[in-house]
């Protein structure tokens, strides 16, 4: 496949995990990922085993199911409880549990919740079922809420009544920002690819002004990670954090004009909460006034039940980098990949997930 | 949150463009992209191209591997 | 009960744990082998059962009639067995087109005839509309095991080669590409096939294959899981040598789907002595259904119980058995 299998050559993988080893030099370095396909390119390809000891990889809140409050779903439960709802949900959703139950425990129950790969399946549903009331659960960051936003585009060209979003989009510069405070030592950023397509490189230049971290945005093929990693390391050992585009053939300094245009156009910024650290400002997004038509929490009128935290649930943490799984008291004992408690333990290789299988092969 | 694949444009059809990837063939959204052509690669994500590779940033990227190793 | 219980994966296996062999189990039972091996007056007889439930009912590449010859047939190849009679058993439902129903006939007969197996029983039920999805197939199946023969889950051996058959994931793929509305527009085709010719070549070939199964739902990782599991060893597999076609694997990277837990129906895994390894590949490669057979990994001392992967980039990963079914993801 083009542009995909010349980034996964073996010996040049190879040799640029040698470079990392070469140039890290024993130094402890810590680089934080805010992207959960980042966080499966590493574990799926192994990558942590190819980095010396002294370099550490985060997996910060770049999992959209992760950052999703308990009260998101708890809504998505609740509308898909009335009969004339469908809700449309990205696959990533199902199982992340709210306060009392799952969208995946609802479809045993009978409730009406499809699982489709892109907003335009919703739309198609609307158009079918023109007596039911579409919902689209709009998660994602700067990659995904663009298609969200030229969704409700096309639902008022095709003069769609019954096409809804129930919208818990998130932008990522005002969490990277929170993130570099120092809560967490942190050396540098790999950046997520995708989301950099959209936002363009610049987009950084804050972060790197404000706090002298790094930020190398990186693409998503085993190759692209391993030289992202390579370029932070020698910014570290050279003392000048910058912006660096590792991922040029995608990513542009000015981002997709056209799509932040289609964004603006019907989502405006707002406040939002993020699981695990809290409210952060400007970090979300909503549907502005004039495409309220489309907008769920304001056409469909639902009772959402009382929002309840699992109180040991350490989630937060993990995902900030502020502890490992293993210190979490329910890890393994309560939250499983099959049984999970938090939303970190839900993603296949989310960092609790990941932990969880990798402790258990350490046993034997 | 970013799973997208690079896919080459086949045909386009209004808003709407024929990508494949490995001999797969799918119909995605335009809406969020201008100035493409049959025959170049679109990077695509959740049914929507998002953005046109450059081919030559392709090149490059690749190249540039082969000399960070012999720094 | 949640859909996942069917899946094939981790849950389906605490299912049969956890419900059906306390109470049922018995030393035939308990093998959780593809079929189970009996002794009747003198014969050694294989014995399986299987259920179809597939939708569509008709997918790129085959049907559910063809599925439910080939399902079964397979079972009882895999334990080395002969397959000779099925039973067809039909649940229908109120309202299903007599049209399809014939198509369905005419495919099980057709599969039956490739497979030389014949259908010496059956029984038909009609539910009321709604209760059954079109139609359900249970079909079970009867062979005469060769002789000498002792394959089963838990005798691979350390130093043992794995071989497959052909690609990977094209049943599970067909099926996804055919059924959501995801906008496919390409024919990706199931390998539903049945596979009696060629694990007859096979143990004619040589008798040290040790362990052989169906690798069906949940894909080739669940059945190297349950057989790392029952005979205690570790498996190690060479991402570079498993064989997935290009619009398979297409598929996949769209989707974010992984073409090793992917479902197949045309897929053997079978475990033979390393000394006998390359001569059996090139032995299956002349029949229709192995002709892209390779090997795909070892059984090793290291990491008992577990299945690891050699990645293309020269790391190691675990292969765990899935907690759940594959969805279109965004993440």
């Amino acid at each position: 496949m083009k542009y995909i299998d010349e980034f996964r050559q073996t010996e040049v993988a190879k040799r640029l995990a040698q470079k990392i080893h070469q140039l890290a030099a024993g130094k402890k370095m810590a680089f934080m990922e805010v992207c959960g396909t980042h966080t499966m390119t590493i574990a799926r390809n192994g990558i942590r085993e190819m980095l010396p000891e002294s370099i550490t990889l985060i997996s910060g809140p770049g999992c959209p199911v992760c950052v999703t409050p308990n009260r998101f779903v708890d809504t998505a439960i609740a509308l898909s409880r009335q009969q004339d709802v469908i809700i449309t949900t990205f696959g990533d959703m199902i199982k992340v549990p709210g306060s009392t139950s799952s969208l995946e425990a609802e479809r045993a129950s009978g409730g009406n919740i499809q699982i489709v790969g892109s907003t335009l399946e919703a739309l198609d549903l609307a158009g079918i079922h023109p007596e039911k009331k579409v919902v689209f659960l709009g998660i994602g960051f700067e990659t995904t809420a663009p298609t969200v936003a030229a969704s409700i585009l096309e639902a008022r060209r095709l003069a769609l009544q019954n096409y809804h979003v129930l919208c818990a989009h998130k932008t990522m510069p005002p969490a990277m920002d929170v993130l570099s405070r120092g809560e967490v030592h942190i050396d540098g950023y790999l950046c997520p690819g995708h989301v950099s397509t959209i936002i363009g490189s610049d987009a950084y230049f804050p972060i790197v002004d404000k706090y002298r971290i790094g930020c190398v945005i990186g693409g998503f093929e085993p190759l692209d990670v391993l030289q992202s990693i390579l370029l932070l390391v020698q910014q570290v050992r050279s003392g000048s954090p910058a912006v660096e585009n590792e991922y040029s053939r995608a990513v542009r300094p000015e981002g997709n004009r056209k799509a932040r245009g289609i964004l603006s156009e019907v989502f405006d910024s707002c406040d939002s909460e993020w699981r695990g650290i809290g409210v952060i400002p400007e970090s979300g997004l909503k549907i502005c006034e004039s495409y309220q038509q489309w907008d769920a929490l304001v056409q469909i009128p639902v009772q959402v039940e009382q929002t309840r935290e699992h109180r040991l649930c350490r989630c937060g943490e993990v995902l900030r980098g502020k502890i490992r799984p293993l210190e979490c008291s329910l890890f393994g004992a309560g939250c499983t990949p099959d049984t999970p408690i938090g939303a970190c333990m839900v993603s296949t290789e989310g960092t609790c997930a990941a932990y969880y299988k990798y402790q258990a092969y350490q046993k034997n | 949150m970013c799973l997208a694949v690079p896919m080459k444009l086949i045909k386009i059809e209004g808003e709407k463009g024929l990508v494949e990837v490995g001999g797969v063939q799918r119909e995605v959204g335009l809406q969020l992209i201008e100035d493409v052509k049959a025959g170049d690669y679109l990077i695509v994500h959740a049914g929507f191209a998002i953005q046109k590779l450059d081919e030559k940033d392709a090149l490059e990227t690749l190249a540039l591997f082969r000399e960070m190793e012999n720094l | 009960m949640k859909l996942v219980h069917g899946g094939g994966g981790r849950l389906s296996r605490q299912l049969i744990d956890e419900v059906f062999l306390p109470v049922l189990g018995n030393r035939y039972l308990n093998t959780l082998d593809d079929s189970a091996r009996l002794e009747l007056s003198g014969s050694k007889l294989a014995f399986t059962t299987d259920s179809f439930v597939v939708d569509p009912i008709f997918f790129p590449g085959g049907d559910i009639g063809r599925l439910a010859v080939c399902g079964t047939v397979n079972d009882l190849s895999v334990v080395g067995a002969k397959p000779l009679y099925l039973s067809i058993g039909l649940i229908i439902e109120e309202g299903f087109p007599m049209e399809q129903l014939k198509r369905i006939v005419e495919s099980i007969k057709k599969t039956a005839d490739e497979a030389d197996v014949l259908v010496v029983t059956g029984d038909t039920k009609v539910v009321e509309r709604g209760n059954a999805d079109g139609i359900f197939i249970n079909t079970s199946g009867i062979g005469i095991l060769r002789d000498k023969v002792e394959i089963s889950g838990s005798n691979a051996m350390i130093g043992d080669r794995i071989i497959v058959n052909g690609p990977l994931g094209n049943h599970g793929m067909a099926i996804v590409t055919s059924r959501q509305n995801l906008g496919f527009k390409s024919q990706i085709h199931s390998d539903v096939a049945p596979l009696n010719h060629l694990t007859e070549k096979m143990l004619e070939t040589t008798d040290r294959i040790h362990a052989m199964r169906d690798a069906t739902r949940g894909g080739v990782v669940t059945v190297l899981n349950e057989i790392a599991q029952s005979s205690n060893v570790g498996i190690e597999l060479d991402e570079q040598e498993i064989p997935v076609s290009e619009d398979v694997r297409g598929a996949c990277e769209i989707l974010g789907f992984d073409p090793l837990y992917m479902a197949n129906e045309g897929v053997l895994v079978a475990f033979v002595h390393s000394d006998d390894a390359e001569s059996l590949v090139k032995e299956m490669k002349k029949l229709k259904y192995g002709k892209k057979s390779k090997i795909i990994g070892r059984v090793v001392e290291t990491s008992q119980g577990r299945v690891t992967l050699r990645t293309k980039i020269g790391s190691r990963r675990i292969l765990d058995m899935l907690s759940g079914e594959q969805l279109p993801r965004i993440c």
